[in-house]
Formats: structure tokens, C-alpha cells, sequence
């Protein structure tokens, strides 16, 4: 199936969100970068399952319980599918993707690195891949060492082996949420091992918008989020090599990651239950599943060139309607970028330009993108930022750049 | 959802495009606190100058959107010269006009007019921007809670 072939407007019609009318103007979700919208399936997986299908999971004999596990499981199995993980339970459901790699850090991190250690992270990452390591540095005296960034905003990738000499991690992320850029990652992920580091992959802008193939990356660890791909927030996905897995410590102590308790100890459960404490995110792993099924009909290769072709046409429409007057970040090789467009537009500040941009029910983020050090590099304390995803089309494209020139209406510029 | 113009008053333009005591002050004699807004990003510097109880002088830097620069761009001017009575009683009135403070009985009693101040009630339409209105506010609240330490 060629993307010609996907009926794009019957896409957006499968998301009721984007039918709603307020003042009269319909609504134009540009801000997938940080949460994706819901399509019926989805909604309606997660309202069945709780309308006739609720029960625990995993520990219950009735029939309902049984029901409800292997739907649960069913999309554990469904992940492994999407991103070709080599076994279902290196799957692991976490809280969201920040406790995903919160989880690498604590139990991996704790269990093999020591003082002096180095990890390696780049200039672009999102707080989620830079707090936990300064956290984890601060207590283990470990030294981070940071990739920079070319001017285009890439990897720059030129002292790539001196960075990683001596380094036992290279954490870092697949796609920007800021900038949009693809990084290499298999190329990531072979120099890391070459220099006897492990590979971790932030996979949260990654996973929702491309053919995702864990095995042909070489990684060690991938993580990433349900809410970005149209499942429910509440729930993040990480995935682990098996004998890493095995080797490390548990996370959360509690029910369902034991084998057994006694009152001087306690013996873990073997993979995924033993980084899955407690009572997990039942109705919201459910709907992860429908959405894995959903963007799966459509064919993530299918989905990534609509992006492409979108990001194309809107690079090509700010341009020549600002010129100047827009700068947008990142590279503009539509080949290494997502659709992601962080942009200043006419020295109006980005929080001027989202309150205007609301008042046409255009939906962008302003701000720093969690991604602080990033913006120190850009010279700027936020920026604005469209994200388009497999629901939008040239129109909304359209509808940002009509946006915009109303924001300098306002502001006499 | 309420007008843009509530917002954007002419008056908030004209202070965000050409705010007023900008710069900074030496340190000391004057006491200086930052303020973020974790949030957005939005970064404001300011340096009060205290002597004999009075606010004699305050100068602000930083970055921000226009309703965080013109807020503390009219609050520079409406604090300058005040007493610090005064300007206490200035923050507790704009903090009400802002719905995050109570009137209360126990409020400071100094008379104080917001004067052109009150542009900004507009603001109040707008939750998500009350925290851009006042980060300036509790940053001058820091700045004046160093030069008593």
C-alpha cells in the first residue's frame, strides 16, 4: 500500500477531537509532538473493555480475569511486534516514558556504573535523558559528556569516538522534539558498543512516527510513551535485551514482581512481571493495543511519508509566505527530520504567538520543550512549535501560517 | 473564550515594546533575585535598592512574553519610590486583582492605586498567563525579603 492509497481525510474523521467546533472554527491540533490525539478505536477499546470486560489481571481464576489477561498480554505481544523486539517479555509497562528510563538508570545504572564512570548523552536530549543520569552522577561521581550539535542542528558526530572512549553509556535520542532531527541511530548504537558502552534509545518521538525495528538499531534499551502514539497516557513502554533484563536489580518493590516473600527476604519474578510492581495500567495498556492495531492498518511506512510529504509542504508555505520574518529550527533535509517545526517568528515571544494562534483554535506549544540546555544552545527561552501527525493535512498547515499573520497584526509588527 | 483585546491592552503594548527601568543596579548596595517560570522558560532578574525603609531604586532584566515584561515594567514604575509598606500593600493588591490572593481583613491598610496597573486585569481571563503577570511580583518579594535578611 502506497500512501495515495490511505484515505487521509477518512483518517481524521476517526478522531471525534478534531470534529469539534469551538466558535465556529474547528480545531487545528498541532501539538502531536507532545500528546497525539484518539482515534474511536482506541476510545472505544478502553470503554468496552471497562463497560464489559474490567477485571484484574494475572492472579484471578474466574473467567473474566482470564479474559482480561490475555488482552492485556495481547498487547504486550502486539509492542514486541510493532518495534521487532526479539521476545514479548522484554516488553516492560511502566507509569510513562520518564519512569522507563528513571527505571534504566536506578536499576542498570546503580548496578554498573561507579565512580568516575562517563555517560554520554547529547545536546539535544529532553530532561527525561538528562536529569536521571545528573541524579545518578550526583550520588555515583559519575562524569556526563555531552555530543554537540551542528549548526543545522545534527549530531556532530566528528569527535564521536573521543567522547565515548572509556564511556560504559551512550543515552540518546532517536528523533527531537524540539528540532525534529533523525539521528543515526543503528550508526549510534554501533559506535557505543565498539567502545564497550551500552546503546540506550529515547524512542518517545520515534516510535508514533516511523517503522521502528529495535533489532536492525543493535540497542541495548529503547523507551518510549503511549500518549504520543494514540493510546492513553498513563502508560510508557520500555524495552530491554533479555540478559540485561535478567542481569538487573528490580525497581518498585510490591505485588506482582515477587516469586516469593518470606520474612527475611524475597525472590523476583521472572521477566516483565519483575519490573512491573503492583496493579499496572490495565484499561490504558489495553488502548496502547488498539492503537498499535490502528496505526498498524495504516502502515507506519505510510504514516512517515505522509509526515514527510506534510513537513515538505510546510517548511514550503512559511517560507514564502515570512521569509525572514520565520526562522525555523533544525535541518531542513526533510530526509533526517520528523515533523516537528520549532520556530521564532517576527521577535513576537512564543507564548504571545500560541495565545494568538488559540484564538484561531490553532494548537501549538510555547515554551522549552523540557529541553532547557537545547534552548541555551538556540539563544532563546522557548520557542514556538507545530507538530503535525498522521491526522493533519495541508489545510492545517495552511491555517498556522493564516494564524500567524494575525498574530502580527496585533502586535504592529 | 474572551477577546484578545482584554489581553492585549495598548497600554501593556506599549510598556512590552518600550519597557521602562530596564538595566541593572549594583550589588550592594542593592539586592538582586531571579525568578523562572519553569514553565515557559521566562526569566526575570530585579534589583531593588533600599534605603531608609524606601524602594529608592529598581531596575529589571531578563527575557519574557509581553505579559510578563509590561508587568514588571509597570510595576518598576508604580514601586519606585515607595515605602516598603507600601509597595507590600501594592503587591497585595495586584495579587487580588490577579485571583490569587484574598482580600482579607488582615491585608496591609496602606492606601495604594494600581494606576495603570489595572490594564493587566484582563489577564485574569487568561489562567494560564497569571503566572507570567507575577512572576515579576514574587520576584521583587525575593529581592526585598534579601535586602531585610
Amino acid at each position: 500500500m502506497n500512501t495515495s492509497a490511505v484515505d487521509w481525510a477518512a483518517v481524521k474523521a476517526d478522531f471525534p477531537v478534531l470534529q469539534r467546533i469551538i466558535d465556529d472554527q474547528r480545531l487545528v491540533y498541532l501539538d502531536s509532538a507532545n500528546t497525539s490525539q484518539k482515534p474511536h478505536a482506541v476510545i472505544d477499546a478502553m470503554a468496552e473493555f471497562m463497560r464489559n470486560g474490567y477485571s484484574p489481571i494475572s492472579r484471578s481464576a474466574y473467567q473474566l480475569a482470564a479474559e482480561a489477561t490475555d488482552l492485556f498480554e495481547a498487547a504486550r505481544a502486539k509492542i514486541q511486534k510493532f518495534i521487532n523486539a526479539p521476545h514479548v517479555e522484554e516488553i516492560i509497562f511502566t507509569k510513562n516514558a520518564t519512569e522507563a528510563l528513571n527505571l534504566i538508570a536506578q536499576t542498570w545504572g546503580r548496578e554498573n556504573l561507579h565512580s568516575g564512570d562517563i555517560v554520554v548523552l547529547t545536546h539535544m536530549e529532553h530532561h527525561a535523558n538528562i536529569v536521571p543520569w545528573q541524579m545518578l552522577a550526583a550520588e555515583h561521581n559519575l562524569e556526563i559528556r555531552w555530543i554537540p550539535l551542528t549548526i543545522d542542528g545534527q549530531l556532530d558526530l566528528t569527535n564521536l569516538s573521543s567522547l565515548l572512549a572509556g564511556a560504559k553509556v551512550l543515552s540518546f535520542t532517536a528523533m527531537s522534539n524540539v528540532l525534529g532531527t533523525l539521528t543515526p541511530v543503528a550508526q549510534l548504537c554501533q559506535a557505543a558498543h565498539a567502545a564497550g558502552a551500552i546503546a540506550i534509545v529515547d524512542a518517545c518521538q520515534y516510535v508514533p512516527h516511523n517503522v521502528t525495528d529495535v533489532q536492525a538499531w543493535d540497542a541495548d534499551f529503547a523507551w518510549f510513551s503511549s500518549h504520543k502514539m494514540l493510546g492513553p497516557s498513563g502508560v510508557g513502554v520500555l524495552w530491554g535485551r533479555r540478559e540485561l533484563l535478567h542481569a538487573m536489580p528490580p525497581f518498585l518493590g510490591g505485588g506482582n514482581m515477587i516469586g516469593d516473600v518470606r520474612l527475611d527476604g524475597f525472590t523476583c519474578a521472572e521477566l516483565p512481571s519483575k519490573f512491573e510492581a503492583g496493579t499496572p495500567a490495565i484499561v490504558e495498556v489495553i488502548g496502547l493495543g488498539a492503537a498499535v492495531d490502528y496505526l498498524g492498518e495504516i502502515g507506519m511506512s505510510n504514516i512517515r511519508q505522509h509526515e514527510m510529504n506534510l513537513t515538505d509542504y510546510a517548511l514550503r508555505a512559511l517560507d514564502d509566505r515570512f521569509g525572514t520574518d520565520i526562522c525555523i529550527h533544525g535541518p531542513r533535509d526533510i530526509a533526517v527530520r520528523g515533523a516537528v517545526l520549532s520556530f521564532a517568528f517576527r521577535g513576537i515571544h512564543p507564548h504571545d504567538l500560541s495565545q494568538v494562534l488559540d484564538q484561531k483554535n490553532v494548537c501549538i506549544r510555547a515554551g522549552h520543550h523540557c529541553a532547557k540546555p537545547l534552548m541555551k544552545l538556540l539563544g532563546a527561552n522557548a520557542t514556538a512549535r507545530a507538530s503535525f501527525y498522521l491526522y493533519n493535512d495541508e489545510s492545517d498547515a495552511d491555517a498556522l501560517a493564516d494564524a500567524l499573520d494575525s498574530a502580527s497584526d496585533i502586535f504592529g509588527l | 473564550m474572551p477577546g484578545l483585546e482584554d489581553l492585549y491592552r495598548e497600554i501593556i503594548l506599549d510598556h512590552y515594546r518600550t519597557p521602562r527601568n530596564r538595566g541593572e543596579l549594583e550589588t550592594p548596595p542593592a539586592h538582586m533575585a531571579e525568578g523562572h517560570n519553569p514553565l515557559c522558560g521566562d526569566e526575570i532578574t530585579i534589583y531593588a535598592q533600599v534605603e531608609n525603609g524606601v524602594l529608592s531604586d529598581i531596575k529589571v532584566s531578563g527575557q519574557g512574553c509581553s505579559i510578563s515584561q509590561s508587568s514588571a515594567s509597570m510595576m518598576s514604575q508604580a514601586v519606585k519610590g515607595k515605602s516598603l509598606a507600601e509597595v507590600q500593600a501594592l503587591v497585595h493588591r495586584f495579587k487580588v486583582m490577579m485571583s490569587i490572593a484574598e482580600d482579607a481583613e488582615d491585608a496591609p491598610v496602606v492606601e495604594v492605586k494600581l494606576g495603570d496597573l489595572e490594564a493587566l486585569q484582563g489577564v485574569v481571563k487568561f489562567p494560564v498567563r497569571i503566572k507570567c503577570a507575577v512572576l515579576s511580583w514574587n520576584t521583587l518579594l525575593q529581592a526585598l525579603q534579601e535586602a531585610s535578611d
